[in-house]
């Protein structure tokens, strides 16, 4: 396996020759599937009239710029997020059922979300403030729940399982006790779905997923080193403690930005940092190849929802519920086998 | 006898379960130290102890007069290595990437690549003998090939102190002489090794300094030539024996009379 080198002055950055070039496929299925998102709505538009449109204006600037493209940029930078989030707590865990949608952390934004819909009054702010500090919360308590005499993974993953089933009944629990049209609103969001979403609702959570971007980049040298083992990771250096408060941090924020625009989106976290990481044929669940399968994959989920019942648009979530659930028996009966 | 690490009457257990009381060891520079017993007696323990991965809950353990715990973790681990028991490398690594790994003390956020870090590497590789294996997944070779890259792993971090909690074990017996051979040379070249070994006879033939364990006490340290008797063996291991000297080194070698 060969490897590419990038310098830029004293900034070296080794990179495999195969994630490389994976990257780069996954990058232009990307833009092929935004191209033909861009020219589905409820008339065709030509891949030439998008480009001018873009670029220029013209008849159907408006519903492109305005209507179809931040949707598609969401489903992009979205997928991105939850590929990350998985890949977070793959590595955490050490387990492919490690991923926030199974342990419960979507369930815990969710839950917060619904609190700030609910008991005040649901603005954009309070929504993204509600997810992540819900998150966070459903995190410190499988985290805590786990810890017992050491940390494990499959402990966490295990109770993550029992808190979801839990977080799940107290959100049906909110809708049910809430005012008729705000449980409405809280359930047709609960499906996770990207219709109508528009750039003034898209700035906070696109500067936040920046922000747990930046963190991850700071904190992956130790991620993959930490995936050596315990002892191997502490005595070259790796303060374990602190990186995987970083890490749970990184990704409940990842997780939770997405929860609070969209509702809670399950599968992408799980499958993506899967696939991409037997797409790279990389060692460990590594970063880059989850986030671009999980933006290619929320990305052709949406185009599904918007075309099997068109012109109803499904939501998203639906879609990856159905091939998530399939994905998720196959991944439990290999866990069976390999016990 | 000059010594920068030392444990200074440590107590070490896990939570309730005692494991050492009262052991006391300084660990002597550019010498290799064999530390022997039978099994379950606190040897890789005090090695866990010795690299900061279990602290004592009494009794200091320190490097250059300072306690571990005092020192920054990748300042620590560009002195001391250490190589556990039961390492399991991730899916999909390729030697030479596994090896880099143990470039991890030297490294900042972005300096992943140094042409140190490569010399580094390409050396240790050498040193360990697997290099012609640089690009092949760690999951497909056998026992011995994988425990020689762990080894390459942990002499890339190019630490003066080399701490390895049995390095033998899963080695067929040229592979086994063929690493202390090399643990020797380390030591020539100036490096300090403590190693927990189960063979009495091969510590006795590399090792400068034994220190004989049993249930988490220091029963006795010094030369192999010193240390070494039939009485030793009879009170450490409780296993009546005869010791002559080694036909080839004239070190102790323990004939077992059972």
């Amino acid at each position: 396996m060969s490897t590419l080198t990038l310098r830029a002055g004293a900034v070296v950055l080794r990179v495999e020759r195969r994630t490389a070039v994976v990257s780069a496929g996954l990058v232009t299925t990307a833009a092929v599937l935004a191209l033909v998102a861009l020219c589905y709505g409820q008339t065709w538009t030509s891949p030439a009239q998008v480009f001018t449109a873009l670029a220029s204006g013209g008849e159907s600037a408006f519903v492109i710029r305005e209507w179809r493209l931040p949707r598609v940029t969401a489903a992009l930078v979205f997928g991105a997020c939850l590929g990350l989030a998985g890949a977070i707590f793959q590595n955490l865990t050490r387990n492919a059922l490690g991923s926030p949608d199974v342990i419960g952390l979507d369930a815990g934004a969710y839950t917060g979300a619904l609190v700030a819909i609910t008991m005040l009054n649901g603005t954009a702010g309070q929504l993204a403030v509600g997810s992540v500090t819900g998150g966070l919360l459903a995190a410190a308590v499988i985290y805590l729940l786990s810890l017992d005499s050491g940390f494990s993974g499959l402990r966490l993953v295990v109770i993550g399982i029992a808190v979801n089933a839990m977080l799940t009944a107290l959100n049906s629990w909110i809708v049910l006790r809430a005012e008729i049209d705000v449980a409405m609103a809280a359930t047709g969001w609960s499906a996770g779905s990207l219709n109508g979403v528009d750039w003034a609702e898209l700035r906070l959570p696109f500067a936040v997923a920046t922000f747990f971007v930046l963190l991850l980049v700071v904190i992956s040298h130790a991620m993959h080193q930490a995936a050596l083992g315990d002892e191997i990771a502490r005595t070259t250096g790796v303060r374990l403690g602190r990186l995987r408060l970083l890490m749970v941090l990184a990704g409940v924020g990842c997780t939770a930005t997405v929860t609070a625009i969209a509702g809670p989106i399950v599968f992408i976290a799980l499958a993506a940092p899967q696939i991409g990481r037997r797409l790279a044929r990389a060692a460990g669940v590594p970063l880059v190849p989850a986030a671009l399968t999980g933006a290619v994959l929320l990305l052709t989920a949406d185009l599904v929802a918007q075309l099997l019942l068109a012109p109803v648009a499904l939501p998203v979530g639906v879609v990856t519920t159905a091939i998530g659930g399939c994905y998720l028996i196959w991944l439990l009966g290999m866990e069976v086998k390999r016990r | 006898m000059r010594s920068r690490l030392t444990a200074q009457d440590v107590t070490l257990g896990y939570g309730e379960r005692m494991v050492s009381t009262g052991v006391s060891l300084a660990v002597p520079d550019g010498a290799f130290t064999a530390i022997v017993g039978p099994n379950a007696c606190g040897k890789s323990t005090l090695l866990k102890a010795f690299v900061r991965l279990l602290t004592p809950s009494s009794g200091t353990i320190s490097l250059d007069g300072r306690d571990v715990s005092g020192h920054r973790p990748k300042r620590f681990a560009q002195q001391v290595g250490f190589l556990p028991q039961g390492l399991v490398a991730p899916e999909n690594i390729v030697v030479r990437r596994l090896v880099a790994r143990g470039r991890y003390p030297h490294q900042s956020l972005f300096t992943t690549g140094s042409a140190t870090d490569e010399e580094a590497v390409r050396s240790a590789m050498a040193v360990a003998g697997v290099t012609e294996l640089a690009e092949r997944p760690v999951e497909e070779l056998s026992g011995g090939q994988r425990q020689r890259v762990w080894i390459a792993m942990v002499l890339a971090q190019e630490t003066p102190y080399l701490l390895l909690d049995e390095p033998t074990t899963f080695l067929d017996i040229t592979h086994q002489y063929e690493l202390l051979a090399l643990f020797a040379r380390l030591r020539d070249e100036g490096r300090t090794i403590v190693a927990v070994l189960h063979d009495i006879n091969q510590a006795c033939r590399f090792a400068d300094h034994i220190v004989a364990m049993k249930d988490g006490r220091v029963v006795a340290q010094g030369a192999p030539a010193d240390v070494v008797d039939a009485a030793l063996m009879q009170e450490v291991f409780g296993l009546p024996s005869i010791v002559m000297a080694n036909p080839v080194t004239g070190t102790p070698m323990v004939v077992p009379t059972v």
